[in-house]
């Protein structure tokens, strides 16, 4: 059975109706050390699926090492929203359920447009800050 | 998406209570910039912004210069 329902699925396809540039999303997960991040996998599947301008890529947390070191993935289930060519450092741990599910989608739009939707004010400061800074949104399942 | 020195992680923290211990979270959503500032709840561009310009600040600041 799907994870996302028939009428999800039509909504989202109406949402990357607008997509831009093709968006690679790339799931790590492991089956034996974590039966649920396999449900992630699944998910990212199907979305996938909905639209041809989002390609998926799946790893191995144990055997795509390599992989996951290299896009700073230190624990999973993990997605990471990235453009075609530009990694923009977006990812998403554990299950994107209810609310953010929502934030994925939007994650999968801002990446394909290269547009952050941030004021002209706030894309002058970003600009200028030349220190790695690490952002990290904690929730909860809704 | 505006700085390439800016990373961003969404988690949903149930399925890493390591995280939730170490970042003490006990009200969601809640972010932590860099390891030194955070805030509970939704803040308006501006505010966050404001955060991210503080946690950067002992970075970024002018050493003060040392009296020889």
């Amino acid at each position: 059975m799907a994870l996302i329902s028939d009428e999800v699925v039509t909504q989202l396809k109406q949402e990357f109706a607008a997509l831009k540039e093709p968006v690679r999303l790339a799931v790590f997960s492991q089956a034996l050390a974590d039966p649920e991040s396999e449900q992630v996998k699944r998910l990212v599947e199907e979305l996938g699926q909905v639209d041809p301008k989002i390609a998926v890529e799946a790893y191995n947390f144990v055997l795509d090492k390599e992989k996951a070191e290299s896009m700073g993935i230190k624990r999973i289930p993990a997605i990471a929203i990235l453009g075609q060519e530009k990694d923009y450092g977006i990812r998403m741990y554990g299950l994107p359920s209810g609310y953010e599910f929502g934030t994925l989608v939007q994650a999968i739009v801002d990446v394909s447009s290269g547009d952050s939707g941030l004021s002209p004010e706030t894309r002058a400061a970003l600009k200028e800050m030349k220190t790695p800074v690490h952002f990290q949104v904690f929730s909860t399942p809704t | 998406m505006e700085s390439d020195a800016i990373t961003a992680d969404g988690v949903e923290v149930t399925g890493y209570p390591d995280l939730a211990r170490r970042y003490r979270v006990s009200s969601v959503p809640k972010t932590v910039v860099g390891e030194t500032h955070e805030f509970v709840g939704a803040a308006p561009e501006g505010m966050v912004l404001k955060h991210l310009q503080e946690a950067v600040q002992p970075a970024e600041a002018p050493k003060p210069e040392v009296e020889p």
